[in-house]
């Protein structure tokens, strides 16, 4: 048996560099975040080294600062809200794509992947000119209608992929069992589609709760927690603060993210 | 626009034309009326004067703005530059993310999904405080200077790190490497690994193979990854307003000040239009050379 297998194994050469330059791009990739980790448990406003001690005082003061906590509260507001609409929306295109001909597919394929192409600023610039010859105020509203409209091709793509992996004939099977389309929807497609809609919706929370190009334009005075983290930058003393609370988010994100992986591969 | 069900003879009724509109409505009202009519306000916008009187009111159509855009060579240097960093920055990106990815692809064996996941986490991570860290990585006070002093390499703090093209330029690339990994890595996924066995007995070197074989078979993942970090890179301007400066602005800087400081719409409208048109082009030849759907199927 033994001499079936070739002496020499040609397939594998290059390995050890290719592993080390792996390596390496993954340490590059997770220094920044460290280094933001190492700053928000820094006993000092700057990261001079040799590091002088560390404390949770950042951690601690963050619960202190009203501003700060109302900043995190509009963003859960904003992600929450635009995620539920995006997530219904990209469902029933999700639906219509899977599940229909009809004239005007393509364009419907198109506009829905168009916020992926548009430029954030180019469409923050026309949302805004738009809220203002409607008279619509400035508010966390119209930053969650930017971003249902951001998260659209998302939502929608992970529902699809989703919807195109079943075959319609259980549909028609549940209809031909005298089941009224509506009922084949709620009783059929839409339990098929669900892990993919709870991760489409975790995915438009993300996709919001850390946007800044729309909301510095459309927030006005209502600051999300990315605009209020821009205006505080230039004060030197708040950003360890703002750094913790950052991490704090970050670590909330992920978990929330790896849920949403795990629904999806279900 | 009618529904069809595919089964059924002509002439029947589709019994799932009421669900249909039901389907329809809502996104086709929130596209049409937040995504589509704020475009075509832009574009209206672009063509006024000035902006006086009601937004909705009627004016006397000019193309003023798009000649004002055009006549400076500000303008057109300025989407000259910003087209310029996001080449080089899509370049570098890709090019950094082609081991990685070859690495995920031939190398890493069982342990690819769990490797895969270790790439992206950085990628989820906000994409602001990634922007953040590298702010306090280059400052004069930041982490590179203030090892380098602690070290003995350098005397005086090094200002020159930050807000200049160079940050943005390592910023954004940095961003960007994860992402650039997965197009390439789903176009090396369709290659059949019996063609390396294949190359390897007809005595091909293992450059060679790199060459002739797998970088050629996986040439639309390249493009792909190339163009998914250009065209979003073109019209960044969050990057260059946090580690920019003034030494680093692109474009989309322009447009955003031309809609705050400079209050200037009707123009910062023609130049969004120039962006925009521009981006679709970029997208068109992009989904000329590469057909997304093909990347995907296996």
């Amino acid at each position: 048996m033994a001499t079936l297998v070739p002496a020499v194994r040609p397939r594998r050469h290059g390995l050890p560099a290719l592993r080390g330059y792996f390596w390496l791009m993954v340490a590059l990739l997770y220094l920044p975040i460290a280094i933001l980790f190492v700053f928000s448990i820094n006993a000092n406003t700057t990261l001079a080294f040799p590091l002088k001690g560390w404390t949770l005082d950042w951690y601690a003061k963050l619960f202190a600062t009203p501003q700060l906590l109302d900043a995190v509260r509009r963003s859960v507001i904003v992600a929450v809200s635009s995620s539920i609409v995006a997530t219904a929306l990209g469902t029933m295109v999700a639906i219509l794509l899977s599940r229909f001909n009809f004239r005007g597919r393509d364009a419907l394929t198109g506009l829905a992947m168009l916020p992926l192409i548009v430029p954030y600023v180019v469409l923050a610039v026309a949302l805004l000119i738009l809220f203002h010859a409607l008279g619509i105020p400035l508010s966390i509203a119209t930053v969650a209608i930017a971003h249902v409209v951001v998260a659209l091709p998302y939502t929608t793509l992970i529902v699809l992929a989703r919807l195109i992996g079943f075959d319609a004939q259980l549909e028609e099977a549940a209809m031909d069992l005298g089941a009224t389309y509506p009922a084949t929807l709620r009783l059929v497609v839409l339990p098929i589609a669900a892990p993919a809609i709870i991760s489409a919706a975790i995915t438009a929370f993300t996709v919001s709760f850390d946007e800044f190009a729309l909301a510095l334009f459309l927030a006005g005075g209502d600051q999300t927690f990315p605009v209020y983290l821009y205006g505080q930058l230039r004060y030197a003393t708040t950003l360890p603060v703002l750094i913790a609370t950052a991490v704090l988010l970050m670590a909330a994100t992920l978990v929330l993210l790896v849920v949403a992986e795990r629904v999806r591969r279900r | 626009m009618t529904a069809s069900a595919d089964s059924r003879p002509a002439g029947t009724a589709d019994p799932r034309r009421s669900s249909f509109r039901f389907l329809l409505s809502p996104p086709a009202i929130v596209l049409s009326l937040f995504l589509v009519l704020p475009v075509l306000l832009m574009v209206v916008v672009s063509f006024r004067p000035d902006l006086s009187g009601n937004l909705l009111g009627s004016f006397a159509p000019t193309i003023k703005q798009y000649q004002q855009a055009f006549a400076g060579a500000g303008y057109w240097r300025s989407l000259g530059i910003s087209a310029l960093t996001a080449l080089g920055v899509a370049a570098i990106a890709t090019t950094l993310a082609y081991p990685i990815a070859y690495f995920l692809a031939f190398r890493a064996g069982k342990r690819a999904a769990l490797y895969l996941i270790l790439l992206l986490v950085p990628f989820w991570t906000s994409y602001l405080l990634r922007v953040m860290a590298w702010k306090l990585m280059l400052g004069e006070g930041g982490v590179i200077n203030s090892v380098l002093l602690w070290t003995g390499a350098i005397s005086q703090p090094l200002d020159a790190l930050l807000y200049n093209r160079g940050a943005v330029v390592v910023t954004l690339v940095y961003v960007w490497i994860p992402f650039a990994a997965l197009p390439i890595l789903a176009g090396l996924g369709r290659i059949d690994i019996r063609l390396h066995d294949a190359a390897a007995d007809l005595y091909a070197s293992p450059w060679q193979q790199l060459r002739r074989v797998t970088l050629p078979l996986s040439l639309p993942g390249v493009v792909a990854a190339f163009f998914m970090v250009f065209i979003p890179t073109v019209g960044e301007y969050v990057t260059p307003l946090f580690v920019g400066g003034t030494g680093g602005s692109m474009y989309g800087n322009i447009i955003q000040d031309f809609f705050t400081r400079a209050a200037n719409w009707p123009l910062g409208s023609a130049l969004s239009v120039i962006m925009l048109s521009a981006t679709l082009g970029l997208v068109i030849v992009g989904l000329r050379i590469v057909d997304p759907r093909r990347l995907l199927a296996r």
